[in-house]
């Protein structure tokens, strides 16, 4: 079987420029992620691993290096194509879940839908996302703040899933989760990449990154 | 297709209502403020052009002197003579056939002559005018007016100079060339003011019998004028007039009182949008109001604005929802803030104009529509930097916000 890239690093380096001197957040990272594939990111607080999602999710620049998707050096995009890659090749999960609070958890799903087709779904995608996450139709009509963080997660997941995005990113999708909630969590995720998805998840639970197929360990700004 | 960006726009407004209403409050005030001072300039404007084109619809035709204007008025004795300095009875005839249809038109008569009331010596106008002229173009204060070629109606000023009462006597000439005649004041007049047309009130008005009785003017005017019934005749009647007499050689001039109306009505306008502009200022603080409340939506939003970045907003669509919001707060503010302007406009116009009468003509009216687009452009304008602040954050710092 021959694995496609989706997404290579090369030398990637992103340094904060502080006052009290440079901080090397990432140091020459090169890693190559394919189709299909479950990875998980481990390592402390401060190695560098949100730096590498962000890299990943197109919200950051790196400093030096290259970041290809698909074969695209996303160096050559300008913002409104970065913010389109976010839109249609990248689902974002978050451990703070992010949903908008004003919207509901169904407009929640259906945002990045609205965002990328202009109009409303009429194909039941929405719905058949939520009802795949276990969030019936009452609970979908409440907006976030009424729902417990477990069903805020599911809702997350739907919306990562709406655009049907080629990655899935999440960053500690668990770390605000209850155990048998975050369990739960994760035999989503794990359901997901056995369909198909590639899916790329920071955390630092071991037991986390268990379900992943592949660990990428971090230490002061590099893969080890 | 349904726009989220304006639904959630929407939302932040519903949630934080009060904050909401309170900078639309902003903008009510200034819509008010400038369509009811804006009402009330051109309610001004209409009933004091109304008041002024009751007085100024006066087309005053004298003979052509040459290039020293409009001579030949009052005090056109001794040397003259030449005919030219008058508009001759044919001429007369020919003006009224022109201008009839118009309005009312009369011959006016006039020398200064020496006067006699008792032992006191003085000059004074003597007018001579069509009998049934007079009561049309005259108020009495008190007595009748003239019957009999002896009789004479005079103005208040020249009545209080010399204690003339009715029954009064003139002796009007020099007894030393040609005589004097002996004429009765029958009526006082109401005071006139100055005027282009006639200068009654310190005049002898009489009637054209005994104008030419002690003259010898037949057919001779010293001008001849026009009332119109509608000022708005005013250009056409004049270049009618013109025409036709100054075909062949320049024989009258005429003088109208519009350029005096114009020049009113030009200082009332500008005087409107100087009320205007100090209303206006109202419109800068509800600016700065509609700039603080979106300023206050941006940062408390801030995280929001994170999370839509992070899944695929476009800057341009942050943007546009705070842009909405603020088009949404101005259009609200403007639309009540014209509802309100009907009445507080009304009020306003009420006090200070003393009159309604053109509260619902379109020069008036048109001030609310106006007051309500300079509102929403400047609600547009105040949100154009809290949206672009907002569309610039750092979607990475965004997200870390509480």
């Amino acid at each position: 079987m021959v694995e496609k890239r989706l997404i290579e690093l090369v030398e990637v380096t992103r340094v904060y420029p502080l006052p009290s001197g440079d901080v090397v957040a990432l140091d020459r990272v090169s890693l190559t992620i394919h189709e299909g594939e479950f990875v998980a990111i481990m390592g402390p607080s401060g190695s560098g691993k949100s730096t590498l999602l962000n890299q990943l999710g197109c919200l950051d620049r790196p400093t030096s290096g290259d970041l290809f998707i698909r074969g695209k050096n996303t160096r050559e995009m300008n913002d409104r194509e970065l913010t389109g890659l976010r839109l249609n090749t990248i689902g974002y999960i978050f451990q703070r879940f992010n949903l908008i609070p004003l919207l509901t958890a169904y407009e929640n799903v259906e945002y990045p839908y609205l965002m990328k087709h202009r109009e409303p779904d009429y194909t039941g995608r929405v719905d058949s996302l939520l009802g795949m996450v276990g969030i019936d139709p009452p609970m979908a009509a409440h907006k976030p703040p009424e729902l417990s963080g477990g069903q805020q997660q599911r809702v997350a997941i739907a919306r990562a899933l709406v655009n049907d995005p080629a990655l899935i990113l999440c960053d500690e999708p668990t770390g605000n989760l209850d155990s048998v909630t975050g369990r739960q969590i994760m035999e989503m995720l794990a359901e997901l990449h056995r369909k198909g998805r590639t899916i790329l998840m920071v955390t630092h639970d071991a037991e986390v990154a268990g379900f992943a197929e592949r660990t990428i360990v971090m230490k002061d700004g590099r893969v080890i | 297709m349904r726009d989220v960006i304006l639904s959630l726009s929407l939302r932040s407004i519903r949630i934080h209502f009060l904050r909401s209403v309170l900078a639309a409050l902003g903008i009510v005030i200034g819509v008010v403020a400038i369509s009811s001072m804006g009402m009330m300039g051109a309610n001004m404007t209409l009933s004091v052009t109304e008041e002024l084109s009751s007085m100024a619809n006066n087309l005053v035709v004298r003979a052509y002197t040459g290039g020293a204007g409009f001579g030949g008025g009052p005090g056109g004795s001794g040397a003259s003579g030449g005919g030219d300095e008058f508009i001759t009875e044919s001429e007369f005839r020919e003006i009224t056939k022109i201008a009839e249809k118009y309005g009312l038109v009369y011959g006016v008569q006039s020398e200064s002559d020496r006067i006699e009331v008792g032992d006191r010596k003085g000059r004074a106008t003597v007018y001579g005018l069509d009998d049934k002229v007079i009561p049309s173009i005259f108020s009495l204060s008190e007595g009748t007016f003239p019957k009999s070629t002896s009789s004479v109606v005079i103005g208040p000023t020249l009545a209080s100079r010399y204690s003339l009462k009715t029954g009064s006597r003139i002796d009007i000439g020099d007894p030393d060339k040609g005589g004097t005649t002996t004429v009765r004041v029958v009526g006082i007049l109401e005071e006139r003011g100055m005027s282009m047309d006639v200068n009654s009130d310190s005049a002898i008005i009489a009637n054209q019998k005994l104008f030419n009785g002690i003259y010898g003017r037949e057919g001779e005017y010293n001008q001849v004028n026009v009332i119109l019934s509608d000022i708005n005749d005013t250009q056409k009647v004049k270049s009618a007039i013109l025409e036709k007499m100054n075909r062949k050689e320049e024989t009258v001039t005429i003088q109208d009182s519009s350029r005096m109306l114009e020049s009113i009505t030009s200082t009332l306008s500008t005087m409107t949008t100087f009320v205007m502009a100090i209303a206006g200022i109202s419109l800068l603080v509800a600016a700065t109001s509609i700039f603080n409340v979106m300023m206050m939506s941006v940062t408390e939003r801030v995280r929001e604005i994170g999370i839509m970045r992070s899944i695929g907003t476009q800057k341009s669509e942050i943007r546009k929802m705070f842009i909405y919001e603020s088009v949404i707060l101005g259009v609200i503010g403007a639309t009540i803030g014209a509802i309100l302007s009907l009445a507080i406009g009304w009020v306003v116009v009420l006090a200070m104009v003393g009159s309604t009468d053109y509260f619902f003509s379109p020069p008036s009216l048109v001030y609310i529509p106006s007051a309500m687009l300079v509102g929403i452009v400047i609600c547009v304008i105040s949100g154009v930097y809290p949206a672009w602040r907002a569309s610039s954050l750092d979607p990475i710092e965004a997200l870390r916000a509480e």
